[in-house]
């Protein structure tokens, strides 16, 4: 292995710790032990790739890849669209993002979903695609609604996307939640009031991005998302002279 | 966009728990529908991987000890030679070219129970100073309740040779810890089995790692 494959370690005042009583269920899902640091080996600077061959031709557009013939879901049409960078702010090519959400009324497709809004019969709320060469990633969709969810008695969840991203290798895997700029419940968010800087919350609310909107059509919103970055190498490689 | 530090360094997009509905966007089966024409990550092998064919399985409990049914489990491995399919390897020797290496399940909702079919990974070179690595298989948990996901190994608990030298297994200082890392082997069908048994916290807590 290479020194310069190698991640710098995770940022932890970047992430929530694992113990957040203010979301209950990390209380008993928390790991008590401290994590045991491990230096990058082949493992963790390796990970899976993914060829366009593996996705469909509409796996980025949720507001077709799932709706019946001349259905269309209902909700607000919008464009997400960002880039994926490292740490260094170099784009992160080629690399698997995928994305979940509830429809318009803020209800998931899924079996143990059992909110009282409708399933819309046009909307699946999943999709994928790669980066491009510059790290860019673009989806369409209807924006999500709010919905309920056990905790405190009345926690909302503000309109999110939930995102997986892939990187170069698998110490860089993340698994987070884009949010939109302006929804009052934001402040209200116990799962993203997990994350302790404000600083950090605000990286993960997306921007209303006029520009790239479609005019007469579909609104946009541009989020950047930012893995752990590669190690500098100035020091072993060239000091050391190995 | 991310405003940089005074480096030039961008700050790390922070994580969210996957939540209950992780299984809609990553294992859409799972949650009740068919959307995609292509599941990602579930068949490691085809009829050409080199390897011995096993299966990996285990169960996840939480803190009070009930199973947690609703985590997504991912693994990453080596090849049968000890290869990653990826440009980081730069390793000398044979690779198996039809082998990624990478799956993706759930726990199900009824018996909690996860299982990959995969094969069993070869020994791995070390970072460079240290020995080689025993045959392991990379694990990453998410869940509800999660908030950053979870990173562990799963070793072989009939590879004791090769687990007594691995360097990071050294690095766990309790033996009792050690083993919280290890499969246990078993027949079943004429195949081998490994369980492996995660413990989010509590007495027998998991090892996870700072990767
Ligand atoms: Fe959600």
């Amino acid at each position: 292995m290479h020194a310069d494959s190698e991640f710098v370690a995770r940022d932890p005042a970047a992430h929530p710790p694992a113990l957040t009583p203010i979301y209950k269920t990390s209380v008993f899902r928390a790991p008590h032990r401290p994590l045991l640091s491990l230096q990058n080996s082949l493992s963790e600077v390796t990970g899976p790739a993914f060829g366009q061959h593996e996705l469909g031709p509409l796996d980025n557009d949720l507001v077709r890849n799932y709706a019946q013939a001349g259905g269309a879901p209902v909700g607000e049409r919008i464009i997400v669209h960002g880039r994926v960078l490292d740490g260094s702010a170099r784009p992160v090519p080629g690399v698997l993002v995928e994305f979940w959400q509830a429809n318009a009324g803020g209800r998931y497709r899924h079996r143990n979903d059992n909110y009282d809004a409708p399933i819309d019969p046009n909307f699946g709320g999943c999709g994928r695609c790669l980066t491009d060469a510059e790290g860019r990633y673009a989806f369409r969709t209807v924006k999500p609604g709010p919905y309920p969810y056990r905790n405190r008695v009345n926690d909302w969840r503000p309109a999110h996307i939930h995102f997986s991203v892939f990187g170069s290798g698998f110490a860089q895997r993340l698994i987070t939640q884009m949010y939109f700029e302006g929804d009052p419940l934001i402040r209200h968010d116990s799962i993203l009031q997990t994350v302790p800087d404000p600083a950090a919350q605000q990286r993960l609310v997306a921007l209303l991005d006029l520009n790239a909107s479609v005019p007469l059509h579909t609104l946009a919103y541009r989020w950047d998302i930012v893995l752990r970055g590669g190690r500098s190498t100035l020091f072993e490689n060239r000091l050391q002279g190995n | 966009m991310i405003p940089h530090d005074t480096l030039g360094y961008l700050p790390e997009t922070p994580s969210q728990t996957a939540g209950p509905y992780v299984h809609i966007g990553l294992i859409p089966k799972q949650a009740g529908f068919d959307i995609f024409a292509n599941n990602l990550g579930e068949a490691l092998f085809g009829p050409d991987t080199e390897g011995e064919r096993i299966r990996i399985e285990g169960r996840i409990f939480d803190g009070t000890g009930a199973l947690v049914r609703d985590a997504l489990v991912e693994i990453w491995q080596a090849d049968a030679h000890g290869r990653f399919d990826h440009p980081a390897d730069r390793q000398p020797g044979p690779r198996d070219a039809g082998f990624r290496g990478w799956g993706r399940t759930g726990t199900d909702f009824e018996t909690g129970l996860w299982a990959f079919e995969t094969i069993k990974p070869g020994r791995i070179a070390g970072r460079s100073g240290h020995g080689r690595m025993a045959p392991h298989i990379s694990l990453w948990i998410v869940a509800r309740g999660i908030n950053l996901g979870l990173a562990t190994r799963l070793y072989f608990g009939d590879e004791a040779e090769a687990n007594a030298e691995d360097p990071v297994l050294r690095i766990v200082e309790q033996p009792d810890r050690r083993r919280t890392l290890i499969a246990t082997p078993s027949l079943r069908d004429g195949g081998t089995v490994y369980t492996f048994d995660i413990r989010l916290q509590g007495d027998n807590e998991t090892v996870f790692f700072d990767i």
